[in-house]
């Protein structure tokens, strides 16, 4: 092969060809095997403040990244620079490393018969997120937080309102005839606005909404009056005494708690022992209501791809659903090919790809299934408890379970909301926790790839005043 | 620029005049065409980062990679305004369309920038430059071979090591519509072991690592692969036999070095001044109060030889400097940047920073320390009847706007009647910026640096950083455990 073909980077490269070209010359070089992956992305945002433009950002940029194997030694390299240049010097670079590592027996690319795609049209890009006149896009941000500043008398300031715009572009290939591409596209509004008491004391909190495609956005007068709303009822928050009392998470809450059950349900951390969860495929490790999916192929109620949706994963296998919890049972390890290899199973196809560096495992729209009861008949049930609306922190050990983060949120009494909290913790163990789910709502909303709806947990500790 | 041969400024700066074809010519057409709609301010970030990292994993050499980036950022700066644009490709085609986008943020008669260039003088805190693609990769491997050695040696119940080495070399050339130019060559390593431990059903996790921006010397004492090893292995076996973390206020002894990321969490982000200039910080209009015991002075210092978070010049191509935050529990300033020194009508700090190219600079921190106190640790320790001893952190965060701050504890101990007695499990601890240094009631005289391993996320952008405290103790802090 040529230099030729690359030589013609400039925006109309077409970047399926050149990652085959790239996997040939590694191919060339001496790899018995290579993969590559090309990234190409454009980004849109505009920030209003105080009814001002504060910052507007507008590029794009694409890098390149190339695993190479020996046998059964690999390294990888990549660059932003895809000239015939920049691709010899990834090459060289990346079959120069593949001397210094050293064998090991699990690594390699999937088989032949694994890869796929799928065929079905997954609607992840739309053009229009970039239709609007720069006008119009300031103009979004300008109205989302216009609305929150309307919102109520108390609130004193503001972070600004966005709207942001981005496409996307991934493409994998390999040597082992697997070629894939797809775009993607994103669309987003926000309001982050502050309100402040009497005593001057601030609050802080936002509110998003964000889509595929411009209809799918809510609209910025909904999304600033949600954000408000939000700011306002933190609001006069105090410390509550240390106790033992029930928790109810909020959607947004509990998405993190989902996030953390994938993480320990994860191959890595499986053989690694490095996870609660090791050893327990086929145990009952939660509540008998818990169902936990992930489902890399979903299409969302308005008939638009998951933010989490993808035809393949990072190595090139087709995306599929796969249950990690059924009826609080662990059904699944979350696994790609290496994971997989190391524990004696297949992939659940759940790679993850950056750009350089081996694959790792990811989650595409992991959920906790909904539930019977509402929010409003949750918190009502609750004689004297804590609904959490945000966490802080890094306080969450997939190793041992332990679980200790700060917390903000309300008071529940009798059933309602009486004041809202700050500055305490809540801590338990994530293995106990998920034992301890007795409600779960029936408001999932995907408002990102993780979503749950609202749960209360029994038995954690508030630490407090 | 008329700049003795032997500046190392300017050998920095001809990195990109012949590996990209820059010339000043056409750094001057650029930055034209940036203020051709007007604006106060334009500013040209060149940035080239090679990085390489090894990992050595179940004692096999499993991975390594390399990597590079380069690219450019062009801002415009008009009243409280920022346009933004980059380019990965610094041909003068697309530089000039990145000025143009950028100047899309002002609508005015164009402006002239001032022709010519006058270089920024600045430190000289660290050795250029370490490798590329033909390092030695050698005696990087041995760093974690020796490593992985080092923690299965510690105890038989270490079952799992990984041991991982990554360095960059980042170059930077900044130009400004003020006639500026600055440049730079930041290297930066970084050596990282986390090990599993596992007794009968129990397993527990360890880590330590140590780095910054020096060569392959540094790691030796307590930055060498065998300390770290062992630090990993001993944090590990410990949390084998850990207790559960109390529950609620008590007296909190912290220990001296990295712990030191409560005064980023606490204070150093609150005293940023894009925070301050918007008033959406819990410390604004507090320059002058006491936000702290008069035990408490913290510094941010940027100008330290060869640590993590230092810079000879920022992101912005200003010298960096040290800037006192709180002098004896008053506080005495922010962090600023360009953009918050015009509109505030303050100096400089030297704090613009940012992840890469592809960002907009913003008032960071750089090293935070807590200057020594006169108190004997030991003093300290046994002033306590019956409280926390934390020792070594995760990660920390913190509310801007309300002040409330955590950071979550990896190794800490019961301590009870002035005695360090059992260990507890890992735990949260929550307190509020502007009131929690004013119960710091006795500081050490053992101030430590961190080893350099902190990173900080702010608005979705990483920039590496230091901490450093002495002993101290806090009279209340929310501890948050489980147990009594």
């Amino acid at each position: 092969m040529s230099d030729a073909v690359i030589l013609q980077a400039g925006p109309a490269l077409d970047l399926p060809s050149l990652a085959v070209d790239v996997v040939n010359l590694a191919v060339q070089a001496g790899a018995s095997d290579a993969e590559v992956v090309v990234r190409e992305g454009d980004e849109f945002s505009v920030n209003v403040r105080m009814g001002q433009v504060e910052t507007l950002k507008e590029s794009g940029s694409r890098a390149l990244g190339l695993r190479v194997y020996a046998g059964k030694r690999t390294a990888s390299a990549s660059t932003s620079d895809l000239t015939a240049d920049g691709i010899r010097q990834v090459v060289e670079g990346a079959m120069a490393l593949a001397k210094v590592t050293e064998e090991d027996p699990f690594v390699g690319l999937p088989e032949r018969d694994e890869f796929g795609s799928i065929k079905d049209d997954l609607h992840l890009y739309y053009e229009d997120v970039y239709s609007l006149p720069g006008p119009e896009r300031i103009d979004l941000a300008r109205r989302t937080e216009a609305a929150a500043l309307a919102a109520d008398k108390r609130i004193s300031n503001s972070d600004g309102g966005s709207f942001d715009a981005a496409t996307g572009m991934k493409v994998l290939a390999n040597s082992r005839g697997f070629v894939g591409s797809y775009r993607s596209s994103y669309a987003g509004v926000s309001a982050a606005p502050l309100a402040a008491d009497e005593n001057g004391h601030m609050q802080r909190d936002g509110w998003w909404s964000s889509a595929r495609r411009m209809a799918n956005l809510e609209s910025p007068e909904s999304v600033g009056a949600e954000a408000a709303r939000r700011t306002i009822r933190r609001l006069g928050a105090r410390r509550v005494s240390t106790q033992r009392v029930p928790i109810v998470f909020s959607p947004e809450a509990a998405r993190s708690l989902i996030g953390s059950v994938f993480d320990a349900a994860s191959g890595d951390a499986i053989w690694r022992h490095a996870s609660f969860l090791a050893g327990k495929l086929g145990e009952q490790i939660g509540a008998p209501t818990l169902n936990i999916i992930d489902d890399n192929t979903m299409l969302l109620p308005t008939g638009v791809g998951g933010f989490g949706t993808s035809p393949f994963d990072g190595e090139g296998l087709p995306s599929r659903r796969t249950v990690l919890l059924e009826n609080g049972v662990l059904r699944n390890y979350m696994l790609n090919t290496y994971a997989a290899r190391k524990l004696g199973m297949k992939s659940t196809h759940n790679a993850s790809r950056g750009l350089a560096g081996a694959p790792g495992i990811g989650p595409g729209n992991l959920y906790l299934e909904a539930g019977a009861q509402t929010p409003e008949q949750i918190i009502g049930e609750v004689k004297a408890g804590l609904y959490v609306t945000s966490l802080m922190g890094f306080g969450t050990n997939i190793v041992t379970g332990d679980y200790s983060r700060g917390a903000a949120g309300l008071w529940i009494e009798n059933g309602e909301f009486t004041h809202a909290v700050e500055e305490i913790t809540i801590a338990g163990n994530l293995g106990e926790m998920l034992k301890n789910i007795v409600a779960i709502g029936n408001d999932l909303v995907f408002r990102g790839s993780v979503a749950s709806p609202t749960i209360r947990i029994d038995g954690m500790t508030i630490a407090g005043a | 620029m008329n700049l003795p041969e032997t500046s190392p400024q300017q050998s920095h700066r001809r990195y990109f005049f012949e590996k990209f074809g820059i010339t000043e010519r056409l750094l001057e057409r650029c930055l034209g065409e940036a203020l051709s709609a007007g604006g106060d301010y334009a500013d040209l970030y060149f940035e080239s980062v090679t990085s390489t990292s090894l990992g050595v994993d179940e004692q096999i050499v499993k991975s390594a990679s390399t990597g590079t980036s380069s690219g450019c950022g062009i801002r415009v700066l008009s009243g409280e305004r920022t346009g933004y644009a980059y380019t990965d490709n610094l041909n003068s085609d697309r530089l000039l369309h990145a000025a143009k986008t950028a100047a899309l943020i002002a609508s005015g008669p164009a402006k002239q920038p001032i022709q010519g260039f006058t270089e920024t003088r600045s430190g000289d805190l660290y050795p250029v430059p370490m490798g590329g693609f033909d390092l030695d990769l050698a005696a990087r491997l041995e760093l974690i071979l020796r490593a992985d050695k080092a923690a299965r040696a510690f105890d038989n119940r270490i079952v799992q090591v990984r041991a991982g080495y990554s360095e960059e070399l980042r170059r930077i050339l900044v130009a400004g519509s003020d006639g500026s130019i600055a440049s730079d060559t930041q290297p930066l390593c970084r050596l990282n072991v986390f090990v599993i431990a596992k007794d009968g059903q129990l397993t527990t996790k360890g880590s330590a690592g140590g780095g910054g921006r020096a060569g392959l010397e540094q790691f030796s004492g307590t930055k060498s692969p065998e300390h770290l090893a062992q630090e990993a292995a001993r944090g590990a076996i410990l949390q084998l036999g850990a207790v559960p973390a109390p529950a609620g206020e008590m007296q909190v002894v912290l220990g001296p070095g990295w712990p030191g990321i409560l005064l980023h969490e606490a204070v150093g982000h609150g005293l940023e001044a894009d925070f301050n200039r918007k008033g959406t910080s819990a410390f604004s209009g507090l320059v002058g109060r006491p936000v702290a015991s008069p035990k408490v002075t913290v510094v941010d210092n940027g100008t330290m030889q060869g640590r993590r978070g230092s810079l000879n010049v920022d992101d912005e191509g200003s010298p960096t400097q040290e800037t006192v935050l709180i002098e004896n529990g008053v506080l005495k300033g922010y962090l600023t940047d360009k953009l918050s020194s015009r509109l505030m009508g303050t100096a400089n700090t030297g704090s613009g920073r940012r992840e890469s190219y592809h960002c907009i600079p913003m008032p960071r921190m750089t090293n935070t320390y807590m200057l020594a106190g006169e108190d004997d640790p030991e003093d300290i320790l046994r002033s306590v009847k019956h409280g926390l001893y934390a020792v070594n952190f995760g990660g920390g965060s913190v509310d801007i706007t309300n002040g409330k701050f955590v950071f979550s504890a990896s190794e800490a101990y019961l301590i009870e009647d002035g005695k360090i007695t059992a260990p507890v499990k890992d735990a949260t601890l929550i307190g509020n910026g502007p009131e929690a240094l004013k119960y710091v009631s006795m500081v050490g005289n053992d101030l430590k640096l961190d080893e350099g391993i902190g990173t900080c996320g702010k608005d979705g952008q990483s920039v590496p950083v230091g901490v450093g405290m002495p002993t101290i103790k806090l009279d209340r802090m929310t501890v948050g455990g489980t147990g009594r």
